[in-house]
């Protein structure tokens, strides 16, 4: 039943991501004709964005908007989190927020990321969720998906890489919206719910007062799985019954969460016109995605070992989880959501076995299985670079890719771009760990209390946003710290690869021979599987070792 | 190109960017908003104000979707909250399994609902759950508590345990064989049987 379950999610998305690239695709590409809606739209986006939004744009022009208007972002909602006691829309009279939580917070939404240090419920008023969070949510995940058509049009051979301003609102209201729309309407029948009534106070069966908190739910978990961004609407994310009522609205959230990164790739394949590519690509990262799966159901399914001896009838380990998912929810969950630096939860990731934690870990540290909207195949470019590179070593012959030959320049960009990711990681895990700053905000003894640590510095620089939500981490050191790593980790990997592909596109395409690496055969499938393993996975062996290994040993 | 050029260029951007984000704001916030708040009004109201439960009197005893602490005989009691169901504040307990707070947490209940090895407790009677709010409990861990809740009422265990069957449901059909009850509402068939 279980692995029925698991497949039926897994499934559905990978269907659903067949037509839904198309429809990427089709909204993503300048209109064919000159009537109809698409033209229309086109421009009604021209009327908006005006003469700017017109002109094409090579990698630098195409880096400089994407950065100027991502600077737009931050600064917006940094001002409206600052002044939401004095904006509308606040019936529960939610106060001031601190300084560093504030920087922290804008970082962390205008980067994809929605690492919380803050809880929803407790801090945020209407206004700010709505027209601070929830619009970062659209807008910064159709960053992403500008990226990745960019980077696909440079591919293909293109010094013009589109235009970023179009590309944003493409992707903004001709694919986000209508999917979140669609989306809000399955969970607001689901029974999520979409109000903008305060708090409710209800009087108990046993006479004490229970104030519930509610709010415009629907419309902010709807474009939060979409996009990968993951920031709940209340602390306990999608653990929450409000955020996620059923069985079935689980069902829905999974898919969402998996969707758009699956049909990333086949628009990749689409714009670039190598579709036997792209297939290559999505099976390494489904076969990386279903082992996962298939490691985390089998170690959650074992007790506990706080309950060893107790007399407690033996099932899974169900601390920090909700019985209307079913048994296994909590771990496919857990890996869809770090697979594709979406990061939300619906069961707390800080109560997993040990080894669970390991293989959520292990999803961020290489977040590549498909990965965060449109940035999580721009992951596995560098690494497709990086494999032909070596493979090309192997033969003595210069390495190619999709028709152009890769040199020492694009080498350096991959390498760097793909050092920066462990470098966050492990840099920030060993100061944090030998300080205060993070030694006394963990909650959990021994090995674990150092994978607290170790999971906020992987979330932040995998902007994927879940946590190891024991961590007391909303400090000045946390917030300061994982708010500046969030954004140089979000914009290193989007500008560097940009620089590549604009490279690549400026050189002569080099004529297919027999020598010529194929990129769309098995074998090359596993130069992949190879690089991604052997490059991105073994560089944190160490750490997690000290971890969840030695948790799982000490047990 | 020249200077001047690159800076009105730089100028023009910011007046595009500033367009799109009150552009993207209207329509992704605003209308999309107040869309779904009138679908939801229109198609779903009770659940789109969060599934709340009234009373005769029409007051707010809870909402079926969320999780109220039960502690008299009488009552069955739900999983453990790490926030005291406290609905305005969701959170779990975030213990590891390694953590002995997690042990000694289960030890008290264990002590308090006299479980034995010869009958031991389920599970998540002793575990919390993600949110702190999860309103079930399963099947086995309400028949687990049924003679206790019979005692208080006076009333017989086959009484009990029949309300139980009729009110478990499997949350996902043939996908979650484990039935579980709604520990709310399963408390107010019991407080209507008295009457």
């Amino acid at each position: 039943m279980s692995t029925l379950l698991i497949l039926l999610i897994l499934g559905a998305a990978a269907l659903l991501s067949w037509p839904a690239a198309k429809w990427m695709t089709w909204a993503m590409s300048p209109p064919q004709k000159g009537t109809g809606f698409r033209y229309s739209t086109e421009s009604v986006f021209l009327r908006i964005g005006g003469q700017t939004a017109a002109r094409d744009q090579n990698w630098k022009e195409y880096t400089l908007s994407l950065l100027l208007f991502n600077s737009f972002m931050f600064i917006v909602v940094f001002v409206i989190l600052s002044l939401q006691q004095i904006l509308p829309l606040n019936p529960d009279s939610k106060g001031v927020l601190e300084p560093s939580l504030i920087f922290h917070t804008a970082a962390s939404f205008t980067s994809n990321t929605n690492l919380q240090h803050y809880s929803g419920e407790v801090s945020l008023s209407y206004f700010s969720q709505i027209f601070g969070l929830m619009w970062l949510q659209f807008v910064s995940a159709a960053t992403g998906i500008a990226s990745l058509a960019a980077l696909a049009r440079g591919l293909s051979g293109k010094t013009n890489m589109g235009n970023f301003f179009s590309d944003l609102m493409r992707a903004t209201f001709l694919v986000l919206l209508p999917m979140a729309v669609l989306a809000s309407i399955l969970l607001i029948l689901g029974g999520v719910p979409m109000t903008l009534l305060g708090a409710a106070t209800a009087k108990t069966l046993e006479g004490s007062l229970q104030i519930i908190a509610r709010g415009p739910v629907a419309a902010f978990v709807a474009i939060k799985q979409l996009g990968t961004n993951g920031g709940g609407f209340f602390s306990a994310n999608s653990a929450h019954p409000f955020e996620n009522p059923s069985f079935f609205t689980n069902i829905i959230e999974c898919v969402c969460i998996i969707l758009i990164p699956m049909a990333g790739v086949w628009m990749f394949g689409r714009i670039t016109g190598r579709m036997r590519h792209a297939v290559i690509i999505f099976s390494v990262m489904a076969v990386l995605l279903a082992g996962k799966v298939a490691l985390a159901v089998y170690f959650e399914s074992a007790p506990t070992a706080a309950f060893a001896e107790l007399p407690v009838q033996a099932t899974g380990n169900i601390e920090g989880k909700e019985l209307r998912f079913g048994a296994v929810a909590g771990a496919t969950w857990g890996v869809l959501t770090t697979a594709t630096s979406n990061g939300s939860v619906n069961s707390m990731h800080d109560s997993f076995n040990p080894l669970t934690g390991l293989i959520l870990l292990a999803g961020m540290w290489l977040n590549i299985t498909f990965g965060g909207v449109g940035v999580g195949l721009i992951n596995m470019f560098l690494y497709i670079i990086v494999g032909v590179f070596i493979c090309g070593m192997m033969v003595g012959r210069t390495p190619e890719y999709l028709g152009r030959k890769v040199e020492t320049h694009e080498m350096k960009l991959a390498l760097l771009t793909l050092l920066v990711h462990p470098l966050f990681i492990l840099g920030g895990t060993a100061v944090f760990a030998l300080t205060p700053w993070g030694a006394s905000t963990v909650n959990n003894p021994g090995p674990h209390g150092f994978t607290e640590i170790l999971y906020e510095f992987s979330s932040a620089a995998a902007n994927n946003g879940s946590g190891f939500e024991g961590l007391r981490d909303n400090t000045t050191p946390w917030n300061v710290a994982t708010g500046i790593i969030m954004l140089l980790a979000r914009f290193i990997p989007i500008i560097l690869p940009l620089a590549i592909a604009g490279s690549l596109a400026g050189r002569k395409p080099a004529p297919v021979t027999t020598g010529t690496l194929r990129t769309d055969t098995f074998l090359f499938g596993m130069v992949i599987l190879g690089s991604v393993i052997f490059i991105g996975a073994l560089l944190f062996l160490p750490v997690a070792v000290l971890g969840p290994v030695a948790e799982y040993l000490a047990k | 190109m020249s200077d001047t050029k690159k800076h009105i260029n730089v100028y023009q951007q910011i007046i595009t960017s500033g367009r799109i984000v009150i552009a993207s704001m209207t329509i992704c916030c605003l209308l999309y908003g107040l869309a779904l708040l009138s679908f939801g009004r229109l198609v779903m109201q009770d659940s789109a104000d969060g599934s709340l439960i009234l009373n005769d009197h029409k007051e707010t005893i809870g909402s079926e979707l969320i999780a109220q602490g039960f502690t008299r005989p009488e009552y069955f009691w739900p999983r453990p909250s790490a926030v005291a169901y406290n609905a305005s504040a969701s959170a779990g307990s975030n213990f590891s399994p390694t953590n002995p707070a997690l042990r000694h947490r289960a030890e008290a209940i264990i002590t308090k609902m006299e479980a034995k090895a010869g009958n031991p407790i389920p599970a998540d009677l002793v575990s919390a759950s993600g949110s702190g709010l999860d309103p079930h409990i399963t099947l086995a861990a309400a028949r687990y508590q049924a003679a206790r809740v019979a005692a208080a009422r006076g009333l017989s265990d086959a009484l009990v345990m029949g309300l139980l069957e009729k009110s478990a449901k499997s949350p996902g059909g043939p996908l979650t064989p484990d039935p579980v009850v709604n520990v709310l509402l399963i408390n107010m068939a019991l407080d209507r049987l008295k009457k």
